[in-house]
């Protein structure tokens, strides 16, 4: 839009969007238990967490389809909460799209821009123009005849997106984008959507319970748990420093192990490696991602029989069972994988080993 | 034994088929077609003048006349009514929800005529309401008026009954787009919510109004069967009926079956105008 006035030059590089202690719950079930977060404009942020974690939820709140019972929103310094829906011009992109199933795709798409009252609402011929350049970026150039029941998933999607863009939206706000898309579509579409934000520069939030999705698209994932924030952070920061079990275990697979800690020590089954984040003393639960396992037949690791050896895939996977009765499943690379076979004695060593304060004691 | 690959696996065999076929086509014709066949062959028994001369008799003409005011006044307000409840019950949260809906269903758990009872109860010659109804000289029973409030009763799920169960199945996402999208209540109703529900509407509608020409014992209660004045065509059929005139009878009867063959035709046409459409949006 503006880009040469002072507003946008001073809001640049600012926090845009500013959630604040936001609290919501549906009778006596707290979704949202104080929730503040921010966006820098122009930023592409994830809500990432398990169902019932409350994303969904916050994306509302931002949209004005549920009202909080506390907090405050600010946007570019303007309190949200006090405007109607209709009233935010946030753009939204709804988990089943909720496109107008009696409507084509060009009247999809105009609907918003139609809605638009006195001077703000543009001429036919404006309209017009607008959908066949908004159909041309979300790639479904000559189906605007078409109905939705007509179209693919995929499609859907994209009518979707460009019926929220139409308005030009201040904000973007996409609830599952690719919820109900197959995985090869799925992946097209992240990669087009990161585009499409690249080219519209609007500030876009997206939930997602798909930790890769959110890691690969997102500039900042923020990381949702039973209606709290766990942890805000790129993506980098919150898959090489989660803060806590709970963002390790979500944001891969992981192998987690009951081990004595003591003086940053973990020892499992007479097996000592160095543990990070373990500044308490006893028992705890460590936890290592499962490629960061080295495998042999002898020599310094946690004991262990081999129960079956998978070798489709790109990385092979070993199921095992620990000396301590535990069960562990790793991935090492296929030629070493191929050496060993169910039944085998083995041991293993983690390159790096995590614990949280969290996980000690009675938690295991 | 050879397998026979072209049978549908989940058909049954011959002899059953015959027999259940059989038991409905027995019952559709004796207790459906038959006496609507017998509706116009004794409307036409004595001829084609006297068939004619039956419903243009004066009291058939007004009985005709009232028939259709009082559908035409109907209609219209249960519209309105099963849109308005349809809308509240489906798209938002209240207290008390689950009890309006079972209060729109209670006319088809009474009896008509106890609907029309409640009526000369509360507006008839003792009514409750009767003292101030008199100081404004207002009477309902055996009136027009006490007419289309019984028929309004009886009618009263129909619009609502057909629209709920569709709208709900439809939720609310599309109204919530359209909110997001800057649409206010009004166009999102008629551009968004309308013509999702159009066509179960068109046939809450159709139904609507054909109880509304049928109904009898509702309105026989608070009509008081006044000739020309509040004799609608179900009450007038029962008046001729009872005085032996049967050919007069019959062929008010018979334009009456007409009306409701009128209506259900429409639906059939309808329904086959806009078999994909239909198909898209009703749930069964």
């Amino acid at each position: 839009m503006q880009t040469s006035s002072p507003l946008s030059a001073a809001t640049k590089d600012s926090m845009s969007l500013e959630i604040t202690d936001i609290r919501k719950s549906f009778g006596r079930f707290p979704a949202l238990k104080g929730v503040s977060l921010t966006a820098h404009e122009g930023e592409f942020l994830a809500l990432l967490g398990p169902s019932g974690s409350g994303k969904t939820t916050l994306l509302r709140v931002l949209a004005g389809l549920e009202t909080p019972e506390t907090g405050a929103i600010s946007f570019r310094g303007e309190d949200l909460l006090s405007k109607p829906v209709r009233a935010r011009e946030i753009g939204f992109v709804f988990q089943h799209y909720a496109l107008f199933r009696h409507m084509t795709v060009a009247n999809n798409i105009a609907f918003g821009m139609r809605a638009k009252k006195g001077v703000a609402r543009p001429s036919a011929k404006q309209i017009r123009a607008r959908v066949s350049e908004l159909l041309d970026l979300v790639q479904l150039s000559g189906l605007e005849k078409r109905y939705p029941s007509q179209l693919s998933g995929g499609q859907r999607q994209r009518v979707a997106l460009a019926r929220a863009l139409a308005i030009e939206p201040q904000l973007l706000l996409l609830d599952e984008p690719f919820g109900a898309l197959d995985a090869k579509v799925r992946r097209e579409l992240r990669r087009w959507l990161r585009e499409v934000h690249e080219r519209t520069g609007l500030t876009t939030i997206f939930v997602t319970h798909d930790q890769e999705e959110a890691l690969e698209l997102a500039d900042r994932v923020a990381l949702l748990r039973e209606g709290q924030l766990e942890q805000v952070g790129t993506p980098e920061e919150l898959y090489h420093n989660p803060q806590s079990a709970f963002a390790f275990e979500f944001l891969g697979d992981s192998v987690k192990l009951d081990a004595e800690v003591s003086g940053g020590v973990a020892t499992i089954a007479g097996f000592s490696a160095p543990v990070q984040g373990a500044s308490f003393n006893g028992r705890s639960a460590v936890y290592a991602r499962p490629d960061s396992f080295t495998i042999a037949r002898e020599g310094a690791g946690l004991p262990a029989e081999v129960r079956s050896v998978l070798l489709g895939g790109a990385d092979a996977r070993v199921d095992l069972t620990l000396s301590t009765g535990e069960l562990a499943e790793i991935r090492i690379p296929y030629e070493i994988a191929k050496g060993f076979s169910a039944s085998d004695r083995v041991f293993i060593a983690p390159r790096e080993l995590r614990a949280w304060p969290e996980g000690s004691l009675s938690q295991i | 034994m050879s397998l026979d690959s072209s049978r549908d696996p989940t058909r049954e065999g011959p002899v059953v088929a015959g027999v259940v076929i059989g038991i409905a086509v027995i019952v559709v014709a004796l207790v459906l077609f038959l006496p609507l066949i017998a509706v116009f062959a004794e409307a036409f028994r004595s001829g084609i003048e006297a068939y004619v001369a039956g419903i243009t008799e004066p009291d058939a003409v007004s009985a005709i006349k009232l028939t259709l005011t009082v559908t035409a006044i109907v209609v219209p307000l249960n519209t309105i009514f099963g849109i308005a409840t349809a809308w509240a019950v489906t798209k938002f949260e209240f207290w008390g929800k689950s009890a309006l809906m079972t209060l729109v269903d209670l006319p088809f758990s009474i009896s008509p005529v106890i609907s029309g009872l409640i009526y000369v109860l509360v507006f008839g010659a003792h009514g409750w309401f009767v003292p101030q109804l008199d100081a404004w000289n207002i009477q309902i029973i055996f009136t027009v008026t006490g007419i289309c409030l019984a028929t309004l009763f009886v009618t009263l799920p129909f619009v609502a009954r057909e629209l709920i169960p569709l709208m709900q199945s439809q939720g609310t996402d599309e109204e919530s787009a359209a909110a997001t999208l800057g649409a206010g209540g009004w166009r999102t109703f008629f551009f968004v919510t309308l013509p999702n529900i159009k066509w179960a509407l068109m046939y809450g509608v159709l139904l609507c109004s054909a109880r509304a020409m049928g109904e009898f014992g509702a309105v026989a209660v608070v009509s008081g069967h006044i000739r020309g004045l509040t004799n609608t065509m179900p009450l007038h059929v029962e008046v001729l009926y009872n005085e032996y005139s049967f050919v007069s009878a019959f062929a008010v009867a018979s334009l009456l079956a007409f009306f409701a063959l009128v209506t259900l035709a429409i639906k059939s046409f309808l329904e086959a105008q806009f078999a994909d459409e239909l198909a898209a949006q009703r749930r069964h």
